[in-house]
């Protein structure tokens, strides 16, 4: 009993195991399921990428910890979890270099210049996406068609809709196709199941509400369903809007990231809205065939400004009560 | 099954000790008897060295209206009257007592009254203040002072909180078990007190089942309501009490009173019972020793002032990994400083337990995963709180509600960055009340 020496520290002296390690991992293994279905749907390249782009982001982070000398992050998940949600954010044929750069540009530019995991306004794989997408724009959408062994590539159906108008791009495509996944678009992107079966984990792991993915799918939803309303010959219907495209990964795992996105459920929903309509404008009259990326990005721009007015309703409540008094 | 409306945990309930009976404590070698076991002033040793005292004898007397006697715990001689280690923190002034072992009563005390419901209101409010009864759930604020509502605020109901949602603890479930009777009766001597018939509750959690027949049994009669309460922490914390039991809700700012509740403790009332129909004071409590370091997990009854060096030795032993004994549960109790710190009144556990968190620093980047905001009890933004604290901002951290924090520690409970979040807030509140009394000197 005399060898014993006490230490005193604050309450509570018990806590949950959840660590950021254990949130980011399971992001990643709420990934798997769409991972694996890539590698399955577009073969070993694949692979190949979804390698390539997580050892080259935990290699920047490691590089950025060591520059910025701090303690090392580069296994604490986060990095790891940006290079699998890029991988499945490009299509499968990308240059072994330009993957590279993309990492690049998530780790250095996107979330150290602004002090790191935590600290980060924009989602740094979605930076990266967009820096492709904007640099290497022929690259980055010549999507290889699913099960073709000489990498074959075609248009995908949102490019389709963009180019030959609602008729071809509805011919294009079966609609449970694109629910199952048997399309053309990027690794991730493809298979609506995959991502939802991931989906259903991180909610019941309560790692994401359901604020964020509901209010956004649901507002593209609204929005592209009135304009098919208007005329059906001009505007696609709006299950071929949910099932193409990013949209899904990009509401449930993209739009859902922690460091992002508002921390209150108002401003989640405010959040998930903006995201879901600046999405449906860019389909609709954008220049791009896609506009999730551009969306969660323009909306993460917001997400200061959102808190912010949480933050001055709670003051304002409080002040409200002390005139009372 | 009624719950507070907001946030909440579920931390894994240990509660190894449910099934064990109350083990009386033999009379330890020495008593150490604090003077400061409430909240409000220290009592005033009103005995000097070498003084022989027998059991029950006042020996600290109240010093204030928020303040409460003190007794002494056996019959003895005193041997010491100086600063000593207590569980709370700090050194307090402390009476050493030397038992004689005869536990002899002092005159007076110890006696049956036949029926309780002869004696005048004054008269049973003075037996509560004279046996030195203060809230046992861990607070000490006086009960007496609890029972005499200003005459503006119209009181119409009173709870018990039997929740114990603290992990571990199990002292107030044994008693609700064992002392049933006591504890219902306990509570109607509170009740007759107010001016106009109230409703009466009793709030369990429903993870003990047997505490809730028991009482029933009694309670039923009586018209005492025994609600079952869904097992979710802080359910025993008072204001998440009042929510569930009733549905109203204290703001900021407001007392229970302010919404016609009073809460007071199972252990509370049992003294209440004691003081009352056995005419003793209050100089023993149930309480619960606990954690995975100490050989025998068990609840005792110990006198007021029994050291915790005495309570280990009952115990078995503790092990040599134990890096931290707590006074109190884990999510609110406090790390002791020393084994020299005695058994007081509000201390409702004793843990042993080895914090391997304790080795590496545990603080890293928030992730703004919003875990804190969804679990707090109070709808606070704990993250923001913290932050503003550790920015030292203390006029704005006063505007996004820190008067509003219980300090139950959900927030810190799940953070998965390991955040002291609950421990920057103390820290806010410690300097913004010591800035506003810098202000009004």
């Amino acid at each position: 009993m005399d060898s014993v020496k006490l230490k005193v520290s604050y309450a509570p002296f018990v806590h949950t195991k959840d660590s950021i390690e254990s949130v980011m991992y399971n992001v990643a293994l709420a990934l798997a399921p769409a991972t694996v279905m890539s590698i399955y749907l577009f073969g070993m390249p694949a692979l190949l990428v979804t390698v390539i782009c997580i050892v080259s982001c935990i290699g920047f982070e490691w590089l950025m910890d060591t520059i910025r000398k701090k303690p090392a992050s580069c296994l604490d998940g986060s990095a790891f979890v940006t290079g699998l949600l890029l991988a499945l954010n490009v299509p499968s044929n990308l240059p072994i270099w330009m993957l590279v750069v993309g990492s690049f540009i998530a780790i250095a530019a996107a979330k150290h210049v602004f002090g790191g995991l935590g600290h980060n306004i924009f989602n740094p794989a979605l930076v990266a996406r967009v820096f492709l997408l904007v640099s290497f724009p022929a690259a980055m959408t010549s999507w290889p068609v699913p099960f073709s062994i000489d990498m074959q590539t075609a248009a995908s159906p949102l490019g389709i809709l963009k180019t030959d108008g609602v008729e071809a791009a509805m011919k294009s495509l079966d609609l449970m196709n694109g629910f199952y996944g048997t399309m053309n678009g990027s690794m991730g992107e493809t298979s609506a199941l995959a991502l939802l079966a991931g989906a259903a984990w991180l909610f019941y792991k309560r790692y994401i509400t359901i604020y964020i993915p509901f209010t956004m799918l649901g507002s593209v939803l609204l929005f592209s369903a009135i304009f098919h309303m208007i005329d059906p010959s001009a505007y696609a219907p709006p299950l071929f809007h949910l099932v193409t495209g990013g949209l899904i990964l990009g509401a449930f795992f993209m739009a859902t990231d922690m460091v992002t996105s508002p921390l209150s459920i108002r401003g989640q929903v405010i959040f998930g809205l903006g995201c879901g309509l600046l999405t449906a404008v860019i389909r609709l009259w954008g220049g791009y065939p896609e506009g999730v990326s551009f969306a969660i990005l323009i909306m993460n721009g917001f997400v200061p400004l959102i808190d912010n007015w949480d933050l001055n309703e709670r003051k304002a409540i409080h002040q409200k009560k002390s005139e009372k008094k | 099954m009624k719950t507070f409306n907001t946030g909440g945990i579920h931390p894994p309930e240990s509660k190894f000790t449910g099934n064990s009976a109350i083990e009386v404590m033999p009379l330890p070698a020495e008593l150490a008897i604090p003077m400061n076991q409430h909240l409000g002033k220290p009592a005033k040793p009103i005995v000097k060295l070498n003084d022989e005292v027998k059991k029950g004898q006042l020996i600290g007397e109240a010093d204030g209206f928020i303040s409460a006697n003190v007794h002494a715990s056996t019959s003895g001689k005193i041997k010491a009257i100086k600063s000593h280690p207590h569980p709370g923190g700090q050194y307090a002034m402390t009476i050493f007592i030397t038992p004689d072992g005869k536990d002899e009563w002092a005159e007076g005390l110890d006696t049956v009254a036949a029926d309780w419901k002869r004696f005048s209101k004054d008269e049973i409010l003075k037996k509560i203040k004279d046996a030195g009864i203060v809230g046992m759930g861990g607070a000490g604020f006086p009960t007496n002072v609890k029972l005499s509502p200003p005459p503006d605020k119209k009181i119409d109901t009173i709870i018990l909180n039997g929740a114990e949602c603290e992990p571990f603890l199990t002292a107030d479930h044994r008693l609700m078990v064992e002392s049933a009777e006591q504890v219902v009766i306990g509570m109607e001597i509170m009740a007759s007190l107010l001016p106009a018939p109230v409703k009466l509750a009793i709030g369990v959690e429903s993870n003990k089942p047997d505490a809730i027949a028991a009482l029933e049994k009694f309670a039923a009669p009586k018209q005492i309501e025994v609600v079952s309460l869904k097992t979710k922490y802080p359910q025993g914390a008072e204001k998440q009490l009042i929510n569930a039991i009733t549905g109203r809700k204290v703001a900021e700012g407001e007392l229970p009173f302010d919404k016609g509740c009073i809460v007071q403790n199972i252990g509370t009332a049992a003294a209440v019972f004691d003081a009352v129909c056995r005419n003793r004071p209050l100089i023993e409590r149930v309480l619960t020793v606990s954690g995975m370091e100490i050989t025998q997990r068990k609840n005792i009854s110990a006198r007021i002032g029994t050291g915790f060096k005495d309570i280990i030795a009952f115990c078995g032993s503790m092990s040599d990994k134990t890096n931290q004994v707590i006074s109190g549960g884990p999510m609110m109790g406090k790390a002791i400083f020393s084994l020299d710190v005695p058994v007081v009144k509000t201390t409702s556990g004793i843990l042993f337990i080895n914090n391997r968190s304790l080795d590496k620093s545990r603080e890293r980047t928030c992730i703004r995963c919003g875990r804190c905001v969804e679990v707090c009890p109070q709808g606070l933004a704990p993250w923001l709180l913290a932050n503003t604290a550790q920015l030292k901002q203390f006029d704005e951290i006063q505007l996004i509600g820190l008067a509003n924090c219980t300090e139950c520690g959900s927030c810190t409970y799940v953070c998965p960055s390991g955040r002291e979040l609950v421990h920057w807030i103390k820290y806010a509140k410690a300097l913004v009340s010591s800035r506003q009394k810098r202000k009004s000197a």
